[in-house]
């Protein structure tokens, strides 16, 4: 095209000489709609719209985002929060106002005459070969002008969104090239959908439809489980239906949709008749014709008209697993979370908790070698269980905190991407709680000048050690805990240690201007004064506003017919984040019972050979890969060796995830073992691979936090922020790169290490 | 247009054009260069650039406070021996604070948009470098001084 292309074309101009600028879901359903099939009317925002609103600042601001560290060295948490902070930054760019009044020219008819879907398309997307179902938003019932153009720019923000990022090879993102346009379509509110395969993904001689009641998008989300039919490709004949569990269906509501119990009549129905079957499989044969390839149809049944909502090739999928479709089936809806909370706080900890204390009370010592190795067996199997539903139910379960936020940014549109954990931390955690009661003991142990505390000791460990009674791994877990009380003592003594939540502290150099230092209080030196911390953890002239304004802010924004819902994902998040940091503890206990088993076994000198070795949860992670200070060295190339004899590289400044604000100065202490553990004193920095629940009692000692696992969400960042500490998390070779006793600084609001 | 006024459309251009320049510093280990991001105050006077205050070139120019910015416009081809324009501004550097730091934020970050955060960071120096001298070299070795005060 030589004219440049509109902002926005009519479905009577999408044909494939625009193809690169309407995306290959417009594309498909032009055409659909060309070879005589219902689909709904829509318009197309073309590429040159998202094009006019990316360019300049903002696409200078992606690019910041996307290569201020390699996206290969990022752990999926740091892609969701790379993805959160770029889609914070559409929202608070405003559309400008010529763009705007092109859109509202362009859409007017379509955004004024009813609700509508704002869908993805973007260009190569849909390819034949290259079909990533899922990886970009659409948006179902959206009203008005404002509102469909609000959804256009997150739609367009999708284009980043972690899912796509997770595949940017595969799709060639590029900030510099890679567009996105935006199918706004009449909403047809069908009162049963469903997909259908035209040729089975698995057997080409079969067909296969599924079918919901209500609308697809329970059925696409998981939420709704569907009935399955499979057919004879050829035929159509029916060859097996699996009959759902009908209870309940998504319906348009309020802005968006809602899942809503099934009317009971409609329960025993399947949601398609013999007669529908037909009509579907023939839709989807069809559509394979139009394309000439098998076809995966998305369709809706509008009383007895059946529309097509959508076409793509089938992709031969499931190829290869390596962990990104893992990931990606760890996003939950706020339906499928409320049971899944449910199902973890109801049965999985207590079950947990009372395995734990039944495998406890096992004699170790008396059973024979017989009976020890069937308790080994015993143990094993309760372990795996444990970390199978941990894997299953937990992981996804940390998902509520990132849809809360993502609800959070979507109505209050702060500039700090992540005010919303202020909302969630302050919910006692485990180990907060066990910090506390760890200082309580610092404290007896400096008023009562007693030298021994071996029964508050013995009674700390009790509700809060790993290890079980009289076990070898009680004594050594002892020893350390002594040792910490009594740094936590003697630093409470000097008036330096970190007492939890609402304070904090701001080690060596002040890091505010002059003027927020405030309050007279030094904030040089070593063990300043928390109030100095506090403010410089504020940054300039923002005095943040509490926890309880904060939820006042966020429900109020939500509106009147969202409250509630609003309110319960706040439950729902806050319940998450509680759990990322309890959940790692139950699971610690169980397997603290199995390590003791093994110990006893190898005192006896029995031959396990390994079999009863604990298992470890398995986090998804795609990617992330040895760090090269971790690696072996390339192989030599063949030329001469010219590398100067002699020189030494070394780490002077490394780059991560700012996790905590603030600045801490300190000796490194890189921390891989309990003995590192016990050498940690007071005003070292802690710099490891991940902080383990069995660790964090060391963080109320320490000026700051370095860890490479990285992620806002993640437990190191998240008691660090409790702490009030500076961290930085996500910095690849961190245990490689620092060593014990380099001087760092944490520069906990940029996200920075620097080494010497 | 005379020779003064020649050089400052040029000085203009080029400061207008370019967005790093390499900072030269002194300290206690001897001579080093960094890789600054500035803007230019209307006037030339001012060259304003940011860093953390954990770095060693903060460290550096806060001992010895009189600094060397180059700023040049080459494409690493052989025509930069004839086309590029290459200036080395002198001067002491001082950190900004209050109003002053400011306003020379909202320059900075005019100029450098995606660099907002790192610039409003608590842990960033805000710095100026006040122009006494600019020396503008052309066509390979035809060189101008400029003196601004």
């Amino acid at each position: 095209m030589n004219a440049p292309v509109p902002l926005v074309l009519p479905e009577a101009e999408v044909d494939a000489r625009v193809a690169p600028y309407v995306g290959g879901k417009a594309l498909a359903l032009a055409k659909l709609s060309r070879a005589g099939l219902a689909v709904p009317p829509f318009s197309v925002v073309t590429t040159a719209a998202y094009e006019a609103f990316v360019d300049g600042p903002l696409q200078a601001r992606i690019l910041f985002e996307l290569e201020r560290k390699d996206v290969a060295d990022m752990r999926w948490e740091e892609i969701w929060d790379a993805a959160l902070r770029i889609r914070s930054l559409f929202l608070a760019t405003p559309l400008p106002a010529t763009l705007r009044d092109a859109l509202a020219a362009g859409l007017g008819p379509r955004s004024d005459e009813g609700p509508v879907v704002v869908r993805s398309s973007a260009p190569g997307e849909d390819s034949a070969g290259a079909s990533f179902a899922g990886l970009h938003e659409s948006y179902v019932n959206i009203r008005g002008l404002d509102a469909v153009l609000e959804h256009v720019r997150l739609v367009w923000a999708s284009l980043w969104s972690d899912a796509a990022l997770l595949y940017r090879r595969e799709l060639g993102l590029d900030p510099l090239r890679s567009r996105m346009a935006v199918v706004v379509q009449e909403i047809v509110a069908g009162e049963r959908s469903g997909v259908a395969f035209s040729r089975h993904p698995e057997r080409v001689d079969q067909a296969l439809v599924e079918a919901v009641h209500g609308l697809n998008q329970g059925l696409v989300d998981g939420t709704v489980e569907p009935d399955r039919w499979v057919l004879e490709r050829d035929s159509g004949a029916v060859l097996e239906h699996h009959a759902a569990t009908r209870e309940e269906m998504v319906a348009p509501a309020g802005a968006g949709v809602r899942l809503v119990p099934l009317p009971r009549r409609r329960r025993s129905r399947p949601p398609l008749t013999g007669d529908d079957l037909r009509r579907v499989h023939g839709l989807a044969r069809g559509a394979e014709g139009s394309f000439a390839a098998p076809q995966d149809v998305e369709w809706t049944l509008r009383g007895e008209e059946l529309f097509t909502l959508q076409s793509r090739p089938i992709t031969t999928g499931g190829a290869e697993d390596d962990g990104r479709a893992a990931y990606l089936g760890l996003r939950r809806s706020y339906d499928s979370l409320v049971v899944l909370r449910r199902r973890i706080e109801e049965e999985a900890l207590p079950a947990m908790a009372a395995e734990a204390a039944e495998l406890a009370a096992v004699p170790l010592g008396e059973l024979d070698d017989q009976g020890l190795l069937a308790e080994l067996e015993r143990r094993k199997q309760a372990h795996d269980g444990w970390v199978d539903v941990y894997t299953r139910d937990f992981i996804p379960f940390a998902h509520a905190v990132r849809l809360f936020g993502q609800a959070y940014n979507d109505a209050l549109r702060p500039d700090d991407p992540y005010e919303f954990i202020a909302l969630l931390s302050g919910t006692p955690m485990l180990s907060t709680r066990r910090n506390a009661a760890l200082a309580g003991l610092a404290a007896t142990r400096r008023g009562s000048g007693r030298a021994s505390l071996a029964g508050e000791l013995e009674a700390f460990l009790d509700e809060f050690g790993l290890e079980p009674p009289g076990s070898p791994g009680r004594e050594r877990e002892r020893a350390t805990m002594a040792a910490v009380v009594e740094r936590l003592a003697s630093a409470a003594a000097a008036g330096s240690v970190a007492s939890g939540a609402a304070t904090g502290r701001a080690t060596g150099r002040p890091a505010t201007p002059p003027e927020e230092r405030g309050g007279g209080a030094s904030a040089t030196g070593e063990g300043s004064d928390a109030r100095a911390g506090a403010a410089s953890r504020r940054g300039p002239a923002t005095p943040a506003p509490g926890r309880d304004e904060l939820e006042r802010r966020y429900l109020e924004a939500a509106g009147d017919d969202e409250r509630e819902r609003a309110a319960g994902l706040l439950d729902l998040a806050r319940a998450g984040w509680r759990l990322r940091d309890d959940d790692n503890a139950y699971l610690d206990r169980i397997e603290a019972q199995l390590t003791t088993a093994l110990a006893e076994a190898e005192r006896r000198g029995l031959e396990t050979g390994g079999r009863f070795a604990p298992r470890a949860v398995a986090l998804p992670s795609p990617l992330g890969r040895p760090h090269p200070a971790a690696s072996q060295p390339a192989a030599a190339g063949t030329g001469p060796d010219t590398s100067p004899a002699g020189a030494v590289a070394k780490a002077r400044q490394l780059v991560g995830q700012p996790a905590g604000p603030g600045v801490g100065v300190g000796a490194a202490r890189v921390v891989s073992s309990l003995d590192d553990l016990r050498a940690f004193e007071e005003g070292e920095i802690l710099v490891c691979d991940a902080i383990e629940p069995g660790m964090t009692f060391v963080v109320p000692l320490s000026a700051g936090i370095v860890e490479r696992r990285g992620g806002m969400l993640i437990h190191g960042a998240i008691i660090a922020r409790e702490y009030g500490l500076p961290c930085v998390t996500g910095v690849p070779g961190a245990t490689e790169l620092i060593h014990t006793g380099d001087r760092l600084t944490v520069d906990g609001y940029l996200g920075i290490v620097v080494v010497g | 247009m005379d020779e003064r006024d020649v050089t400052l459309d040029l000085l203009r251009e080029l400061l207008s054009r370019q967005r790093l320049g390499v900072l030269a510093t002194h300290g206690e280990s001897g001579p080093y260069a960094s890789l600054v991001a500035f803007a230019a105050t209307d006037d030339l006077g001012r060259l304003t650039f940011a860093t953390t205050r954990a770095t060693r070139k903060f460290q550096f120019l806060t001992a010895e406070p009189r600094v060397a910015m180059l700023i040049d416009s080459r494409s690493d081809a052989d025509l930069d021996f004839h086309r590029a324009t290459a200036v080395t501004a002198v001067g002491p550097v001082a950190e900004l604070e209050g109003e002053a730091r400011d306003e020379a934020c909202a320059r900075f970050v005019a100029r450098h948009p995606h660099l907002a955060g790192f610039a409003t960071a608590p842990t960033t120096a805000l710095l100026a470098l006040d122009v006494e001298t600019y020396y503008l070299v052309r066509r390979f070795q035809t060189v101008t001084e400029l003196h601004m005060r």
